[in-house]
């Protein structure tokens, strides 16, 4: 029998559940209505929440110094392309792992994970180094190919978390069935895994739009993406919050709109098993 | 037509072409600041002049210095010119690592550079990267509270007079604080201003054995004065405040006093962002009394072309618009002369109309009374006014600062920060092997 809940614990669960959400969402709130103000407004103490004269100055001076398409497109080839590419070197992997694991499998997933572990400022210079060599740097494959491999072991690990909750009965009696393995894992295994490898390229391509070490650091004015873009408006001499918060809502807001409108397979492949 | 017009008219062709043959597409790294905004907008111009093209990367100052720092280091070759500061431009010039900037044009005018930008721009005598702007540090207060309190700021005030005049003018009701002044960790930012106070005491970071003077009763003394009078007349939390925080606090009329870059003063005199922008006024920064070095610093952003560029010859003509006397007269054009790039050339503060800049004469006084070769009392063996120009420092000043920041929070005693500098900078210098 299902537990009864009251009324009144509903109303205090729904009022934290929003407190916190409000919480979590009041940075990005503050940094939209700040791209709206003056840079005066933008410092004024007390500090100014609704009632200002809204202004899109900021927005024009963002658009009138910097070419922000060019950023756009860059972070859409990057972020897309590296969490595309990273996927079919994944799949596969996080199969064979989930499903016909060996005696290393364990091993492997630890060692991938530990590759995270490191900070990634402790690279940079062999990876600099070979980026002069191979010709890559400020280009945007080589950072779509520098962020897969960046992303490729959280990439694995929520596939192969996705896969182990698949009844490997149900990939047998395919099998018994006459698929081959194949028809095994495009009809019978895709299927049941699309929510979680959704999930998973959403959560990526978002990890992949909001990295800043690598896409600051390897790219010049051909390949840097909307990171670059924000960066180029932060100074520690001279107030510039207003117009770093228009580039701020500028760069995040073709991604806020994707997580907006996906909100629904992200949740779903987060909370994702084959027999719930 | 004439033989001799189809000659000229064949010579204009000619000339046409081998620009447009020669032109170049240059990558410029530079710091995200107004003076440099402006450069990009009038970038047209230098196009106009020499058919080269500029692609900007602009860039928040710590990660522009990591970023051509990592780029020059492994020869990497993204950029055909960096903007780099005092600090770098010794330490990498001596590596080899810039185009020495020793045969620049008639025209350029070298020599028109100010002594103290051409010399911590310079190693060896060679200079290696041109200013592009210049900046000290200096006072600027609030005249009206000061009229208030009843005293006058004199041109060349001493820290005594500053503590006086910040205990006037403080009103906590009206949260007004009397003095404003940098004491976030870092050290670019609070570890830069306390090094010229300590200057100013009469202390130095090194003698000239390379060992570090946190030990010794100057540094103690500079760093209790400061520490005394920011807790009784400074803002709640100064400890994490840098330039833009104090300039924030500065601008709603919260500090009457402020010592810092003088960069600031086009900040605060502005009253489309300024509300005291009409009550402002200029003084060298102090000195303890009796002390010949005062507590103010110099910088400059300049330009310089990494060794190894395909692309050196039109790097130095933009280098020669980009910090020429011409360049001042087009954004003075544009943008009025209270914007041009202050503090790289002394034909600038002999101009009339740049006289009449309320900022101009007490900006050239405070870099004149800087000298990066002579910084402290007693000598020492480095090159630098608020920095030391060695690559170690950068890190060491760092981790100082963070725990002179300590004590301005309350979590630790001037001894104990001291006792821990001595300590680390000891560490770190043997480690470097000096």
């Amino acid at each position: 029998m299902a537990r009864a809940v009251t009324t009144q614990r509903k109303a205090i669960n729904t009022a934290f559940a929003w407190g916190v959400g409000l919480l979590i969402f009041f940075p990005i709130l503050w940094t939209i209505l700040t791209s709206f103000k003056t840079e005066a407004q933008a410092i004024s103490d007390p500090p100014v929440f609704l009632f200002f004269d809204w202004t899109l100055e900021n927005y024009a001076a963002v658009q009138e110094r910097s070419n922000y398409a060019r950023f756009l497109w860059n972070s859409i080839i990057i972020a897309v392309g590296s969490t595309i590419l990273g996927t079919i070197i994944a799949v596969p992997a996080a199969w064979s792992m989930a499903f016909v694991p060996s005696k290393r499998t364990k091993d492997i997933l630890l060692w991938m994970l530990s590759t995270k572990m490191l900070p990634a400022v402790g690279v940079l210079y062999p990876i600099y180094l070979l980026f002069i060599r191979l010709g890559w740097l400020d280009t945007q494959i080589g950072l779509v190919l520098v962020l897969m491999l960046i992303n490729l072991p959280i990439i694995v690990w929520m596939l192969y978390t996705y896969f182990r909750e698949i009844p490997g009965e149900i990939l047998e009696a395919a099998r018994m069935d006459g698929a081959s393995l194949k028809d095994e894992i495009i009809y019978v295994l895709t299927p049941m895994a699309v929510p979680g490898i959704a999930s998973t390229i959403l959560l990526n391509i978002i990890l992949a739009w909001n990295e800043a070490f690598w896409t600051l650091n390897l790219t010049a004015a051909n390949a840097a993406p909307l990171t670059a873009f924000i960066a180029s408006y932060s100074s520690p001499e001279g107030l510039f919050y207003a117009k770093l918060s228009a580039a701020s809502v500028m760069a995040i807001a073709p991604i806020l709109i994707m997580g907006w409108f996906s909100q629904k397979q992200l949740v779903r492949g987060l909370t994702f098993g084959a027999v719930k | 037509m004439t033989l001799k017009g189809a000659f000229l008219a064949a010579s204009a062709l000619v000339s046409v072409t081998a620009t447009a043959l020669s032109a170049e597409v240059l990558t410029i790294a530079t710091v995200n600041n107004g003076d440099m905004v402006r450069m990009q907008k009038l970038t047209d111009d230098f196009t106009a002049k020499t058919g080269h093209e500029v692609n900007w990367v602009t860039l928040e100052e710590n990660t522009l210095r990591t970023r051509v720092t990592t780029d020059i280091t492994t020869k990497g070759g993204a950029f055909d010119i960096m903007t780099i500061g005092m600090y770098e431009t010794p330490i990498w010039g001596a590596n080899g690592w810039l185009v020495p900037l020793d045969d620049l044009s008639a025209d350029y005018d070298a020599d028109d550079i100010l002594p103290a930008m051409r010399q911590g721009l310079s190693h060896d005598g060679t200079l290696y990267a041109a200013p592009f702007y210049g900046e000290s540090s200096m006072i600027m207060y609030r005249t009206d509270l000061m009229q208030e309190a009843g005293l006058e700021m004199p041109k060349a005030p001493t820290w005594e007079f500053i503590r006086e005049a910040a205990a006037a003018m403080t009103d906590r009701e009206k949260d007004i604080n009397g003095i404003c002044l940098r004491g976030k960790a870092g050290w670019g930012e609070g570890g830069a201003f306390i090094t010229v106070t300590a200057n100013s005491f009469g202390a130095r970071w090194f003698d000239e054995n390379w060992t570090p003077q946190f030990d010794q009763p100057e540094w103690e003394e500079a760093l209790t004065f400061f520490v005394d009078m920011m807790n009784n007349y400074g803002p709640p939390g100064y400890a994490t405040n840098g330039f833009n925080e104090n300039l924030s606090l500065f601008q709603q009329g919260k500090c009457g006093m402020w010592i810092d870059a003088t960069v600031a003063a086009s900040f605060v005199t502005n009253p489309d962002d300024s509300t005291v922008a009409d009550k402002v006024g200029f003084a060298l920064a102090p000195n303890k009394e009796g002390v010949e070095k005062r507590a103010n610093w110099l910088w400059a952003w300049a330009l310089a072309i990494p060794a190894g560029t395909q692309k050196e010859e039109a790097a130095k003509q933009f280098i020669e618009w980009a910090t020429s006397k011409e360049y001042i007269e087009l954004v003075a054009a544009n943008e009025g002369w209270a914007n041009v790039p202050p503090g790289a050339r002394q034909s600038l503060y002999d101009n009339p109309e740049y006289q009449k800049v309320p900022f101009a004469q007490m900006t050239l006084d405070s870099i004149l009374a800087a000298d990066p070769n002579d910084p402290t009392v007693d000598p020492v063996p480095y090159v630098g006014v608020q920095f030391v120009a060695i690559p170690e420092f950068a890190g060491i000043a760092t981790d100082v600062s963070q725990e002179f920041s300590a004590v301005y929070a309350g979590q630790q005693t001037v001894a104990e920060a001291l006792e821990k500098a001595q300590a680390l900078t000891l560490d770190a210098m043997e480690a470097a092997g000096y």
